[in-house]
């Protein structure tokens, strides 16, 4: 009877083992603790995305998906157990969605030669290529997000930001101190006035920050935050009566639920996003041969939703790289280096994201050997707490990459002194 | 009067607001130390899950949805009927004395006696337990929570304080949530202690905070008063988690504002009720001053989570049991 048990032990670990032609995408996801509501629909997103594709064509280019998911919690440190975890599993391809995980996973993902993606967030320089080989951030980073908001406030104001004052609101993180030094330069060469207001973790509490936002009155007030800080901003905001129309959140400041609690009073609130929210094609077939068929990642609330539809962004961006790859190679079960190759060559046009049923989800781009940022564009959305949906005011709007490109080349040029890269293209 | 000066107050004012709402949370701690020598690390995770039962029970929706859906492939979330705030907080306060009964019956129950360390090791665990539960119960995203609670702030004292100090100074801002919040926590500190001084569950509840092997001597229900205290802690965490819940939206980071009572309970000390509620005024008014005339203009701000804790560690410098502690009087 014990050697029964013992050789169904073994065969039952054999048979869950991994399944090496598969295609391996681990998600460090966080469905728990104090980010949950951010993680878990763009988790949900990227999982069902890779699910439809397993469901509808059995995989990319005949082979099977297989994610593997991993709960970090939005920490650091077991982000960092999940990447160490997963990595042996023949991953092609990380999206940690956490700007701390990122810091801590760049020297690893290049040691072990893993491509990191951290979409619109994560290390800005890291837009340049021939420094990090092994990491890719487009379609756009937080400089590009900061040039966005100053070159739409500078269309609402008539080309000129002279004399005007715009507040940073931001988590006192890694994440928050991102844009200062885009938004230092934008506002010498606008000559604007920037103040900054740094939020502590988790921003539960931002009386103080709020109390002098009603003292100071700056014009505008751009908001780099995450998690509960967004939600307890919207209502400050609300509560002293500053105009929602000139409070501005990047685009992790932008999903619903960072509005909804206010109710009504959150109204007029403005975001960026780096990807349109609408009634995509793709969804029903998501809803039918997803969520229909017992596989959705989560319980299915959230499709169509603003992070959602980023993270099944996400995971489109990964299936078309893997493609690529397949195709640049001539084989369809890829490692980690031949997928780093399909991200740095692809092209993303509006012909294939209709095509993918998902028409302009984001704009057209294509990554170098050189940059790996994309172009940068962004959306400013509104919400409507009547009919509660973002509204895009406008259409993609391109950051000054006159100032954004020299940041990122003198942050990549220190960063490669510091750990003795020479910049160059593999 | 300057505008700077007026603006100096106003900052005041709202300190001493947010003073009470981080003694409401130390509060909860307090009365349990103070019955059983626990100090009670899931007090802030019970804020958390006593708001998600309240906006759960509220909105109609089923506990454990997602666990039954994944089951048994049903589609089930909502029970749809909505339950009037009164009756949902009525409901919740049913919620958290079984809870209480189930943490004295399955732990507590079975740890007297042991270390301080092993009990405080117990309530970290209850903290994990606890969270997990409130989120396979009723889901880990955003709830608004709507009781009714005043939001804004108000245009009243706004109006009338306005130009006191010449046109640069609009008025005083006072949210009105944090004057309710202010009510509240006066009449709930009140209530707790005619509570604990007039009725005979109150005395014998202070018995057991004094020295519970002579409470059982003279006939007292150790377990019955367990029960009891952690009913009211249950009580407080639930005011505390519709305070905070009508700012923010119920959501996990909620029992993160335990992190705001502890330096509220250094320096009230961890047995005195009035010290809570003194403690979390001295905290809310010296972090707030700090960061306007200081944090703000000299050091980059975001000074308040630390600044606590320095104001905090002062105090024990000088007076280690807090300012309204039992002073430690070691014999040997």
């Amino acid at each position: 009877m014990k050697c029964k048990l013992i050789a169904a032990a073994v065969a039952g670990t054999l048979a869950a083992g991994p399944a090496l032609a598969d295609l391996v995408i681990p998600d460090l996801s966080y469905r728990t603790g104090p980010y949950a509501a951010g993680g878990t629909p763009f988790s949900d997103g990227y999982q069902d995305y890779f699910n439809l594709l397993n469901a509808r064509d059995g995989g990319i280019g005949g082979e099977p998906i297989r994610v593997i998911e991993c709960e970090t919690g939005y920490n650091t440190e077991k982000g960092v157990e999940c990447y160490e975890s997963t990595k042996g599993e023949g991953a092609l391809i990380y999206q940690p969605l956490s700007t701390g995980i990122t810091y801590q996973l760049i020297p690893k993902a290049t040691v072990d030669q893993i491509p990191l993606h951290t979409m619109g967030y994560g290390r800005t320089s890291a837009a340049n290529g021939e420094v990090f080989n092994w990491v890719f951030n487009y379609p756009a980073n937080y400089w590009d997000a900061a040039s966005v908001m100053v070159n739409y406030l500078l269309e609402e104001n008539g080309g000129s930001l002279e004399g005007k004052t715009l507040a940073l609101l931001y988590h006192n993180s890694a994440y928050g101190k991102e844009p200062i030094r885009t938004l230092e330069d934008l506002s010498k060469l606008h000559g604007f006035e920037l103040k900054q207001l740094a939020v502590d973790h988790p921003g539960q509490e931002q009386k103080s920050q709020w109390l002098q936002i009603r003292r100071e009155r700056p014009d505008y007030v751009l908001m780099w935050g995450w998690g509960v800080m967004n939600q307890v901003a919207v209502q400050e905001a609300a509560n002293i009566n500053f105009p929602m129309e000139n409070f501005i959140g990047n685009w992790w400041a932008g999903a619903e639920h960072d509005v909804t609690p206010a109710g009504e009073a959150a109204n007029g609130y403005k975001s960026l996003n780096m990807n349109r929210v609408s009634d995509l094609p793709v969804f029903g077939e998501i809803k039918s041969l997803v969520h229909d068929a017992g596989n959705a990642a989560g319980d299915g609330s959230n499709l169509g939703s603003v992070l959602y539809t980023r993270g099944m962004y996400a995971a489109m961006l990964a299936s078309e790289a893997i493609a690529n790859a397949q195709e640049i190679s001539g084989v369809s079960d890829i490692t980690a280096a031949q997928m780093r190759e399909g991200m740095a060559t692809l092209n993303i046009t509006n012909a294939r994201m209709e095509e993918l049923g998902m028409a302009a989800i984001g704009p057209e781009f294509s990554v170098s050997c050189q940059d790996h940022g994309g172009n940068g564009l962004g959306i400013v959305q509104q919400w409507n707490a009547i009919d509660k949906t973002w509204v895009a005011l406008t259409d993609y709007i391109a950051p000054d990459d006159s100032v954004t490109g020299p940041l990122i080349k003198e942050d990549s040029a220190a960063f490669a002194a510091e750990n003795n890269i020479t910049p160059g293209c593999l | 009067m300057s505008a700077d000066f007026l603006y100096g107050i106003e900052v005041l004012i709202n300190g001493l607001m947010a003073g009470v709402l981080y003694a409401l949370v130390a509060l909860g701690f307090v009365l349990i130390y103070k019955a059983s020598g626990i100090f009670n690390y899931a007090q802030g995770v019970m804020a958390l899950f006593g708001a998600l039962t309240l906006t759960g029970i509220m909105s109609g929706q089923v506990p454990f949805a997602h666990l039954i859906n994944a089951t048994f492939g049903t589609h089930i979330h909502n029970f749809g009927w909505n339950v009037p705030a009164l009756g949902a907080i009525a409901l919740t306060l049913v919620v958290m004395v079984c809870f209480a009964w189930m943490v004295q019956k399955f732990v507590f129950r079975h740890l007297v006696g042991q270390e301080p360390i092993i009990l405080f090791m117990a309530t970290i665990g209850l903290a994990y337990f606890l969270e997990g539960m409130g989120d396979l119960m009723w889901g880990s995203d955003i709830k608004k929570l709507d009781v009714g609670l005043p939001q804004g702030g108000s245009r009243w004292v706004e109006d009338i304080t306005a130009g006191l100090g010449g046109d640069d100074f609009y008025g005083f801002f006072i949210d009105k949530l944090d004057m309710v919040a202010t009510l509240v926590a006066a009449i709930l500190v009140i209530s707790l202690v005619m509570f604990s001084q007039y009725t005979k569950q109150g005395r014998a509840m202070r018995a057991v905070a004094d020295d519970h092997q002579a409470a059982l001597s003279v006939g007292i229900s150790l377990n019955y008063i367990w029960i009891l205290v952690w009913s009211l802690a249950g009580l407080v965490a639930l005011v505390a988690g519709i305070m905070w819940g009508a700012k923010s939206g119920v959501q996990f980071s909620l029992s993160l504002i335990a992190l705001k009572a502890l330096p509220v309970l250094m320096l009230g000390g961890f047995t005195s009720i009035p010290g809570a509620i003194v403690g979390g005024l001295i905290i809310g008014v010296g972090e707030k001053l700090f960061e306007y005339l200081i944090g703000a203009p000299f050091l980059g701000g975001a000074t308040e989570n630390w600044f606590a804790y320095v104001l905090a560690l002062i105090f024990l410098v000088f007076r280690p049991q807090g300012l309204f502690g039992e002073k430690i009087i070691e014999r040997v």
